[in-house]
């Protein structure tokens, strides 16, 4: 089936992915997601290896924060929230991205029906 | 067993026989079976990943970790949730968009070779092998201590059980049994851990206060270092949770279930705040098992303290909670392991069979009867080894599988969508070097010889010093991706840019 519907593609060839590609639109959604992507992507491991990586080699993380509930249990916590948090960020941010992929896709499809 | 128990299994068991039975009437096409036909909505989805997810290792496991060893059992659950962003950020939306069933067919959007095709499939098998191999051994094991049934009866259930589902109902039931297990395995944990939280009269900071005078572990209980005591290998272990969700093939399989990137996206966003407060939760089952249940009990019942759970329902709410709680475990197998089937046969009848032996000029009723072949398959072969790994010490298998996909898959997984110069060669040497590494290292890690007899599988000393080698194995599946791309000259920019364009736009 798979071969069937790349012959298809083959064939009506209905859009120039190069030329997609190479186009300031598609430019210009691929460097939004880069810079918004790789940053927080960079930080959220980080964040995440800190705390094994503090845990491991310190123990400033055993003090206590509130109460009896030590920094180890609140850095754990900051996680759950960072998590939570980037999650929103993100679906936020897509919708952009959706966006510009929909205009993207709208351009491309009349240039496609006039190469047919 | 008790009555109630008995009613509650009978029950989950005629709940999912009705639900193939519905579902087999709407699985006729090989995109129904292995993908529900794509219909999901994002909120189904999210659940059934959920379900997909929360293994019985999860619920009892890390309950039981945290019961009796307290913040390093916690670990677990935070590598687990975070593992969720790297899924969404980088994985999830580009894999909709180019994949059909599998992870090789992602792969191959860019790479057309049987060969690259081949290793993804082989890669994806022995992750699905390890995990089954773990999860019906610890099926077993749990109903047998739940139910008082033999090991090998249990074993059988569980595995005719999930080939019923598979078989019949595809990815349709596979879903629901996963969406409803998802749903009573909240119900359970958010009521369980309601009764603890009361039983320190609605506060945190009473429950921490306490903590520390009950267990036999005193002020060490809240801090970390308890178990991981070795540095390098708890780093290890938290890599390979955060970075194999996202190359795990049951869980990536689910985003061909809804219908485009959008719907992805949001089913990963359910699944988020889903298996977050889930795993938020597992603090008070595991504090609540250390105080009302006590280690000394938890230890007798399990060694590993897999009954620390439903031995806190028994002492919160009775035959009826505990009941309860052992039904949802049973659940909670069922489901994943109907997942694990589809995903390992989805590998060999449509990969394996109908792409590279049959190069893909298969009929639609041919495809399906490999499918279901190669479902029923899958299921006996890992009935019979889980029979004769009965004995097995089966933790280290599923960090085995989690270390595989974050060495295998991922790093192929990223470059396919990320990397322009990334070639054929780069994703064969990529997956091979990160699954050779992980299993080699594994195997002469402590996980399989230890000194003292009868500790692990053989007698010996550790040539490799981790229990978990993630720490190695990744950056080699993604150095051999490398090297290997490098040694070819082969580069095809105008493939790149289809797939790209198609894994941020999704156009076809």
């Amino acid at each position: 089936m798979s071969n069937l519907a790349k012959d298809v593609d083959k064939q009506s060839k209905p859009y120039e992915f190069e030329q997609i590609a190479n186009s300031s639109k598609f430019k210009q959604l691929m460097s939004q997601k880069k810079r918004f992507l790789i940053p927080l992507t960079i930080f959220f491991l980080l964040f995440y290896f800190m705390l094994p990586i503090l845990t491991s080699y310190t123990t400033i993380l055993n003090k206590p924060a509130i109460g009896s509930i030590t920094w180890t249990w609140v850095y754990a916590f900051a996680q759950f929230i960072m998590t939570w948090a980037l999650c929103m960020i993100y679906v936020r941010r897509a919708m952009k991205f959706d966006e510009l992929a929909a205009e993207i896709v709208a351009e491309n499809k009349q240039e496609g029906a006039e190469n047919e | 067993m008790s009555p109630i128990a008995l009613l509650l299994f009978v029950i989950i068991v005629v709940t999912t026989l009705i639900i193939t039975y519905w579902a087999a009437k709407r699985t006729n096409t090989t995109s129904e079976f292995y993908t529900a036909g794509g219909g999901l909505t994002g909120w189904q989805n999210g659940l059934a990943i959920a379900g997909d997810y929360l293994s019985a290792a999860s619920f009892l496991g890390i309950a039981g970790a945290i019961a009796l060893t307290g913040f390093d059992g916690f670990f677990y659950s935070i590598g687990y949730l975070v593992a969720y962003l790297v899924v969404l950020y980088i994985v999830a939306e580009p894999l909709r968009n180019l994949g059909k069933y599998t992870i090789a067919d992602m792969i191959n959007a860019r790479f057309e070779q049987k060969k690259v095709r081949g290793v993804a499939a082989l890669s994806t098998i022995t992750i699905v092998i390890f995990y089954m191999i773990a999860q019906l051994v610890g099926a077993g094991a749990l109903i047998q201590l739940l139910l008082g049934i033999d090991y090998w009866l249990a074993v059988l259930i569980v595995g005719v059980m999930m080939t019923i589902y598979v078989l019949f109902g595809g990815m349709t039931a596979t879903s629901w049994v996963q969406i409803i297990k998802a749903v009573l395995l909240m119900l359970g944990t958010v009521v369980i851990s309601f009764l603890v939280l009361a039983k320190f009269h609605f506060n945190i900071l009473t429950m921490f206060d306490e903590i520390k005078t009950l267990t036999p572990l005193g002020e060490k209980y809240i801090n970390p270092g308890v178990k991981y005591t070795n540095s390098l290998d708890t780093i290890s272990m938290m890599a390979a949770l955060v970075l194999g969700t996202a190359g795990l093939p049951h869980i990536l399989m689910r985003f061909f279930t809804v219908k485009d990137a959008k719907t992805a996206r949001s089913s990963v966003v359910t699944a988020t705040w889903v298996i977050g407060i889930f795993y938020i939760l597992t603090i008070f089952l595991g504090f609540g098992a250390a105080a009302f249940v006590g280690a000394s009990d938890i230890m007798d019942a399990n060694a590993a303290g897999n009954m620390a759970a439903p031995l806190l329902a028994h002492a919160l709410g009775g035959d009826f909670l505990m009941s309860f709680v052992s039904a949802v475990a049973f659940a909670t197998i069922l489901a994943v392991v109907a997942g694990l089937v589809l995903s390992g046969a989805s590998a060999f009848a449509h990969d394996i069979y109908g792409q590279i032996i049959k190069k893909g000029k298969i009929t639609e009723k041919q495809q399906m009867k490999a499918a279901r072949y190669a479902s029923v398959a899958v299921a006996i072969l890992s009935i019979i080894l889980a029979l004769f790994a009965q004995k097995m010490n089966v933790a280290f298998l599923v960090s085995l599988a989690f270390c595989v996909a974050a060495s295998a898959n991922l790093p192929v997984i990223i470059f396919t969508i990320y990397w322009k110069r990334f070639n054929t060669t780069g994703a064969v040497t990529g997956v091979i070097t990160g699954l050779i590494t992980a299993l080699v290292l594994v195997a002469i890690s402590p996980s399989v010889l230890n000194p003292e007899p009868g500790v692990a599988i053989l007698t010996g000393t550790a040539i490799f010093p981790l229990t978990n080698p993630a720490i190695v194995s990744i950056p080699a599946g993604f150095l051999g991706a490398f090297i290997g791309t490098l040694l070819s000259n082969k580069r095809d920019e105008k493939k790149y840019a289809e797939v790209i364009v198609k894994a941020n736009t999704g156009m076809k």
